[in-house]
């Protein structure tokens, strides 16, 4: 017999936004939170430098500076009504993981402390200010497990490693959704009256990536499968400073503490390219910055690298030369002890991963796929909106790096992250649970385990001359270097060609793993699916934009076109073809401007 | 390099009893052995089973023994262990399949612990922060850091001894409230502890703080909690 659950609310994923959706859901609905591991093992985790909140506990900070500094991150694709609500609630929101036991590092005053982030500016002076909130290089772990701790204190109910496979639609209202349990393979039926979706990044479509496994785009893929719409797919984060080769991240925190990137000359590069904050832009600037001098031939040894250098003796040089200060007023000066003390796990991973030691030695990086900024389109209420005129899907509704408020729009600034999971997880577990308090259970279908089931025979029974390992890296290599950082229309073509290419060999998988105890086999070869669908609508909503914005660079139309293309991307899935439409930015306070740091 | 990789295998599906089978892989000695399971996995036998997900130390879903020792896969590179290594699940948690235990019973001891800030006091007046020192909060710093990896926990000869003891992860996760200075949850969670299931149990062996991927001053955390447990004190 079936296994059939009932909950108000069904919430999809148990990382950060997952875990804020499912404890402000049950205070008031029976709700479920359905992950695929343990909790803990959420990317969430992997964040490292801050959250930002114009706190001003060292210098004087405001939530409209927050604001426009998050629309020109943008790069005024954002939609500024959901901007302003997020930095409004943004003091409150940190002020609350501190009552729930957040250890944040503190000030002398024994305040929340907080450092300069990448594009975080006083905006009367244009110098760089102290708003990103921190745990040393570990906040998204301190805010991970401070979640999860107070989901056990509330009781929140869980179900760990379950895969959710399908989400049951009746009549244009959310039912539910259909997952299998890992440890038996069983699927199981969860009829709910409101579902939040909060399955996290696809940086695992891109070769180098600070992304975990994990990030298979599994949400946004089972929701193009139903029709739902995805915004803004063509823009993805590199974040400048990855280890070489490995993708893991190193701190834009690093940076804020003073670190400089040199190039294989020896040279400071980033005033070149940003004057006023240099090595401390927007990360879509100082990605393609490392970028061009690596193309101009100035990498390390002809490579495709540069340096992050935190040497004392030279961020010490480097702070007298910019005249950078200590938040009381004294020159900046590091010492060794200040590193390991700052960004103890960045250090931990360049001994470990690299066998370099950062207080001496300087670290390769390379930029590295970190984030999405598309994704399943929403409101400021976690409600899943269709179309370019408001139209929701009662009942359905998605939050954190899966969704698209648009609060980033074509670039992300760091710390805004970890904002956004706590402020929108909060703000659509309410309101999911606002719904479920009224509605009625829509019926779920006799058959609604079918098409998760179809899906897995499909699997099992492939003519076996396909290998996901292999067509998983191929997948990721033309990923990277087609549809990454630089783009044109002829390699996206090809890319887009390849990526269908591989949707088509992906049929022929053959799961060799008969079994249904953890079959972790089955399960990648379903994530490639994800992965494969997400690439395609990637590749094809990059190609249609014809201009370069944030996060989105062409080489064939290099400037940014807001005559023709001040507008989000809609791309839908309808009979196995690709749709593209169009709806308006948001736009209140802020007129665009040229984008200049 | 050519790296022979021994790997413990457990079918319940199929298998009375595991057994081990043995790959051979060419890996670059800065691999970690994780990427050497994913090669196997992707090319030799996709059965293997193993969790894994941020692959640089962070989640903790990939703890295993590794040349008889605890280690995270993503952690432990070939040129740590060499061209012969052998790889088989956690000690002390059942095994579900191949590299893969029962986590539950781990994280059923973490939630004994009452592990979230308990404060019924009420919110500065301001609606601000609880004020806490540097010096406040640098006191369970070094507890902060577990990613609840069950690396320390599986290499506890108590813990093997006895599964009902809760084990050192759990401690150092009650470790991290009592000494944070906004609780006022320690008196009940020393009283956990002084059970017979608690820090009692701890031999101070320490196979836990050699384990902890994270460097963690394991044995020592336990320490201070049973010291705060005879004095009352907690600073």
């Amino acid at each position: 017999m079936a296994n059939i659950h009932q909950f108000e609310v069904i919430v999809v994923g148990g990382g950060g936004a997952g875990l804020m959706a499912g404890l402000y859901a049950s205070k008031t609905a029976k709700t479920a939170i359905i992950s695929k591991m343990y909790p803990t093992r959420s990317h969430t985790g992997a964040a490292q430098g801050g959250i930002s909140a114009a706190l001003g506990n060292y210098e004087e900070d405001k939530p409209e500076w927050h604001m426009y500094d998050t629309v020109k991150g943008s790069d005024y694709l954002g939609d500024q009504d959901a901007i302003e609500f997020m930095t409004n609630e943004a003091i409150d929101a940190v002020l609350e993981l501190e009552h729930m036991g957040l250890p944040f590092d503190r000030t002398p005053e024994g305040r929340i402390s907080q450092r300069p982030f990448g594009g975080h500016t006083n905006n009367e002076t244009g110098k760089p200010v102290r708003r990103a909130a921190h745990a040393a290089d570990r906040t998204g772990h301190m805010i991970l497990q401070t979640l999860y701790q107070q989901c056990i204190k509330n009781k929140v109910n869980f179900f760990d490693e379950f895969q959710v496979l399908d989400f049951i639609m009746t009549d244009g209202k959310a039912a539910g959704v259909v997952a299998v349990e890992l440890s038996t393979g069983e699927l199981h039926t969860f009829h709910a009256k409101s579902v939040i979706f909060a399955t996290g990044g696809y940086g695992r479509v891109f070769e180098v990536t600070s992304n975990a496994y994990a990030y298979t785009g599994d949400g946004p893929a089972i929701l193009l499968r139903k029709g739902i719409p995805l915004e803004d797919m063509e823009f993805f984060q590199f974040h400048p400073t990855g280890i070489y080769k490995l993708g893991i991240l190193i701190t834009e925190g690093a940076r804020g503490e003073g670190a400089v990137l040199i190039n294989g000359k020896g040279e400071r590069f980033m005033p070149k390219y940003a004057p006023t904050v240099k090595d401390l832009a927007s990360r879509d600037v100082v990605s393609r910055a490392i970028y061009t001098e690596i193309k101009e031939g100035r990498g390390v040894d002809g490579k495709n690298y540069v340096y992050l250098d935190i040497r004392p003796e030279t961020v010490n040089k480097i702070a007298a030369e910019d005249g950078r200060t200590n938040p009381d007023g004294s020159p900046l000066r590091i010492t060794g002890e200040v590193v390991l003390q700052k960004i103890p796990d960045i250090v931990d991973f360049c001994r470990v991963y690299l066998g370099v030691d950062p207080v001496t030695q300087l670290m390769p990086v390379q930029p590295t796929a970190h984030y999405a900024m598309g994704g399943i389109p929403t409101n400021k209420f976690g409600e899943v909106v269709v179309d370019d005129k408001g139209t929701i899907v009662p009942g359905l509704f998605a939050a954190g790096e899966c969704a698209c408020v648009s609060v980033h729009g074509a670039n992300r600034l760091g710390t805004n992250s970890l904002l956004d999971i706590v402020v929108f997880g909060k703000h659509a577990g309410l309101k999911a649970a606002e719904y479920a308090a009224s509605a009625e259970f829509a019926k779920m279908p006799e058959d609604a385990e079918s098409a998760s089931r179809s899906e897995f025979d499909a699997l099992r029974g492939g003519a076996g001359n396909a290998n996901v390992y292999d067509l998983s890296n191929e997948m990721k290599n033309v990923m990277f270097a087609d549809v990454g950082i630089y783009r044109n229309e002829k390699d996206m073509q090809s890319a887009l060609e390849k990526v269908r290419e591989l949707q088509k060999r992906f049929k022929d998988v053959k799961v060799g793993d008969t079994g249904k105890i953890f079959n972790t086999e089955l399960l990648n070869a379903w994530e490639l699916g994800n992965l494969l669908d997400i690439a395609e609508v990637v590749a094809a909503s990059a190609l249609n934009r014809k201009e370069s914005r944030g996060g989105h660079s062409r080489e064939d139309f290099p400037d940014r076109d807001d005559a023709n293309w001040l507008k989000h991307t809609l791309i839908t899935k309808k009979n196995g073809k690709l749709e593209i439409s169009y709806k308006p930015v948001v736009i209140t306070k802020h007129q665009p401007k040229p984008r200049i740091y | 390099m050519e790296v022979t990789v021994k790997i413990f295998r457990y079918n319940p599906e199929q298998d009375k009893r595991g057994h081990y089978e043995t790959y051979k892989v060419e890996a670059d000695e800065n691999d970690r052995v994780l990427d050497v399971l994913e090669l196997i996995k992707g090319h030799t036998d996709g059965s293997l089973a193993f969790r894994r997900s941020c692959a640089h130390g962070v989640c903790g879903s990939d703890a295993m023994r590794i040349n008889g020792r605890n280690h995270l896969a993503c952690k432990t590179l070939i040129r740590d262990v060499g061209a012969n290594i052998t790889i088989e699940p956690l000690l002390g948690l059942k095994v579900a399949k191949d590299l893969i235990v029962d986590m539950d019973p781990f994280f059923d001891n973490y939630k004994k612990m009452l592990p979230y800030m308990i404060n019924d006091s009420p919110l500065p007046a301001d609606g601000k922060e609880r004020l806490q020192s540097p010096e406040q909060r640098a006191r369970f710093d070094e507890s902060t850091k577990c990613i609840m990896c069950a690396a320390c926990t599986t290499s506890c000869p108590s813990f093997w001894a006895s599964d009902e003891y809760y084990g050192p992860a759990a401690i150092i996760a009650a470790h991290r409230f009592i000494f944070d200075s906004r609780d006022e949850g320690a008196s009940e969670r020393l009283q956990v502890l002084s059970e017979t299931d608690g820090v009692a149990r701890c031999h101070t062996a320490f196979n836990c703080t050699n384990a902890c991927p994270r460097d963690i001053h394991i044995t020592q955390a336990i320490g201070e909690v049973k010291l705060a447990m005879v004095t009352g004190k907690l600073d």
